[in-house]
Order: structure tokens, then sequence, then C-alpha cells
């Protein structure tokens, strides 16, 4: 029997270095720990709270971090209802949120207005602010947010991160 | 449980003039003219013990005159009272004195009627809108404004926009039908 012996391996090495694309890695940095602004509006920031509490937990995925300030998070989740008194200033917490960041609609309302058809009510919060992410319910149950989450993860994984901000540079650099 | 009270009512009846007089169910609605509405209260208050104002609101008789009325729903918590009382107001001049002074409650419930159906309560300490923000141009409860909303615009402070109600509005159908045919949808 032959030996198999390993080519160009190096234990000590090898535990702690990896191969791949730079856009690849800071997307797999991203998505792992997405720090959300909890809009929480209505009754969806009640299964909010369910999420990030211990029977669903969604530090599992790297978003335990409620950041109650716009300028640490990643991700702002509008769980409720964005009345027309509200909206504007929904629109001035995710101005103030660095770059990179998503916006996930959770529920009926913060997508579509829901129920409200109404005199109040801002028909979606993607009047104002674009959304990466729907979740549908009324209001959707902590495993749906999870999977919203999980969505976003994959749509993160395919965005050309550095890519991007690469171009924009250069164009900057050049004009 | 309902107990009208037939003492405070007639003390109502033989202290002012009460315009109309209805009873519906063991309840009873006093109808007075504005003038003496605060008067009336104070009175309810003080000297037939209705110490609790429950709620104050504002109707729109859309097409009527007078157009707008106000309700005072009155409870006495040593006798578990209910008494009602109306009061109705012109399109022309929308103006109801102030109970504030009365019942301290009434001052949300008047800042209401007021963002709702622009009715002026005269005396009223803080009459600003409650709901709406300062400066939204219209009284969204109003029979003739729209039920989806109309665009109104203010810098920096808030926007409305008409909202799609595709074919709506949404109409009830009360019947005994099932809940497919008694649910609120657009019939035309």
């Amino acid at each position: 029997m032959a030996e198999l012996a390993p080519v160009a391996y190096d234990s000590k090495i090898e535990g702690n270095v990896i191969f791949t694309q730079l856009d690849a890695a800071m997307n797999w940095m991203r998505k792992n720990s997405l720090w959300p602004m909890p809009m929480g509006l209505a009754c969806c920031a009640i299964e909010l709270m369910a999420s990030a509490s211990a029977r669903f937990d969604i530090a599992r995925f790297g978003s335990e971090v409620m950041r109650f300030s716009p300028r640490q998070s990643d991700v702002m989740i509008v769980a409720g209802t964005v009345t027309y008194k509200m909206a504007l200033a929904v629109k001035r917490v995710w101005d103030q949120m660095p770059e990179p960041k998503w916006c996930i609609a959770m529920g009926a309302c913060a997508s579509s207005g829901g129920m409200y058809r109404s005199y109040s009510v801002l028909q979606g919060i993607d009047h104002l602010i674009p959304v990466d992410v729907y979740i549908s319910g009324c209001p959707p149950r902590p495993e749906a947010l999870i999977e919203g989450l999980m969505r976003l993860q994959r749509k993160i994984e395919k965005e050309p991160a550095f890519y991007e901000q690469k171009r924009a540079l250069l164009e900057d650099l050049a004009g | 449980m309902s107990h009208s009270p037939k003492a405070a009512i007639s003390a109502v009846e033989s202290r002012f003039k009460v315009l109309s007089k209805t009873e519906f169910r063991g309840e009873t609605s006093l109808s007075l003219a504005p003038e003496v509405i605060a008067e009336a209260c104070l009175f309810c208050r003080d000297e037939l013990g209705f110490n609790f104002l429950t709620d104050l609101s504002g109707l729109d008789h859309f097409g009527e005159d007078p157009r707008f009325e106000v309700v005072y729903e009155l409870y006495n918590m040593e006798r578990g009272e209910w008494l009602r009382l109306k009061v109705r107001v012109s399109e022309d001049q929308p103006e109801v004195p102030t109970v504030t002074g009365v019942w301290a409650t009434a001052d949300w419930h008047e800042r209401e009627a007021f963002d709702m159906y622009g009715i002026r309560f005269t005396g009223h300490p803080d009459l600003r809108r409650i709901l709406m923000w300062d400066g939204y141009p219209f009284h969204p409860l109003r029979k003739d404004f729209p039920l989806g909303g109309k665009p109104s615009e203010m810098p920096d402070v808030a926007f409305s926009e008409a909202a799609p109600l595709q074919g709506g509005p949404f109409v009830t159908t009360p019947s005994t039908a099932t809940t497919k045919d008694r649910e609120p949808r657009a019939r035309s």
C-alpha cells in the first residue's frame, strides 16, 4: 500500500489560515454578526423580543446584540406599524446607521401598511428606505423572523462587498 | 348592569333646559345647549355625584344641522349610575365650553375631539392636536374626509399620502350569513 503523504500540508498553519476571496471573507464576517436596530413600533416588536429570548435565541445567528444606537447596528428590523407621525423619525434613525446596512420589514404593516389602509399609516416602510427582506405575518412568528434573517444572510453572502467599494473609490479618485 | 339614575335625570331636567331626551336599553341621554354644558357638568359632579368622566367623544352628523355633537359619558362611582349628556354644535361655529375645570381627564379627550373633528373647546388650557402632528391640515374623522386620507407635507415634521383602496372603501354587511359574506370587502 502506497503511503499517502499529504502534499504542502502544514498542520501548524492549516488550522489558522483560510484561503478565500476577500469578498467572501468579509461577507462571512458580516453575515454572522448582524447587529439589529430594533425599530419596534407595534405588536411585531413583541415577537421580535421573543426571537431574542432564550426559546428562539437569534444569538445562534449572531444577531443577539440589539443595539439601541443606530451607529452600532447593521440591520434595522422595522417591526410594526409605521405611522406618518413616526415615519421621518424611522428614516432619520436609518440615515444614522453606518454602511453597510440592511433592512428587514417585519410583518404586514411594515411591508405594506397591513390592514391599515388609513390616513395615518405609511403604506410600507419601503416608501422611505430600501428593504432587503420582507416578512409576512400579522405578526410573524419568531421562526419567520429567523427565516428572514437567514435569507438576509444568504443575500449578504452573494453581495460584492469589497468590489463595489473599490470601484466607488476608483471612480471617486478618477472623477 | 345599567342603573338608570332617575333622580339625577329629573334633577338635571328641572335645573337645565333639556333639548331632547332619549332612552335606549335602560340608558338615558340628555341633550343640552352648548352654553350650559360646563355648568351642567359641574352640577352633575357636585350635586349628583357623577365624579368620573368615562369618555368624551365627538360625532359628525354630516348633512344635518347642527353638524357636530359632543358626547359626555358620566359615571357615579358611589351608586354605579351612568348618565350621558350630549351637545350639538353647528359647522359654522363648532365651539363648546371646556369641562377641563370639572374633570381634569377631559383635557386629552377634548384635544382628541378637536384633532379629529375640529370642534373647538373654548377655555381649554392647551388645545393642541393630540394624535396628528401640529400643522396637519385636516380633521380626519369628519365624514367628508376620505378613508384613505389626503396628501399633505410638512417639511422635517411629517407627510401623508392617500392610501390605495383597491376598489374600497371596505364595507361590512351585517347579516346572519357566513363570515365570508359579512367581512369587510370592497363591494362595488
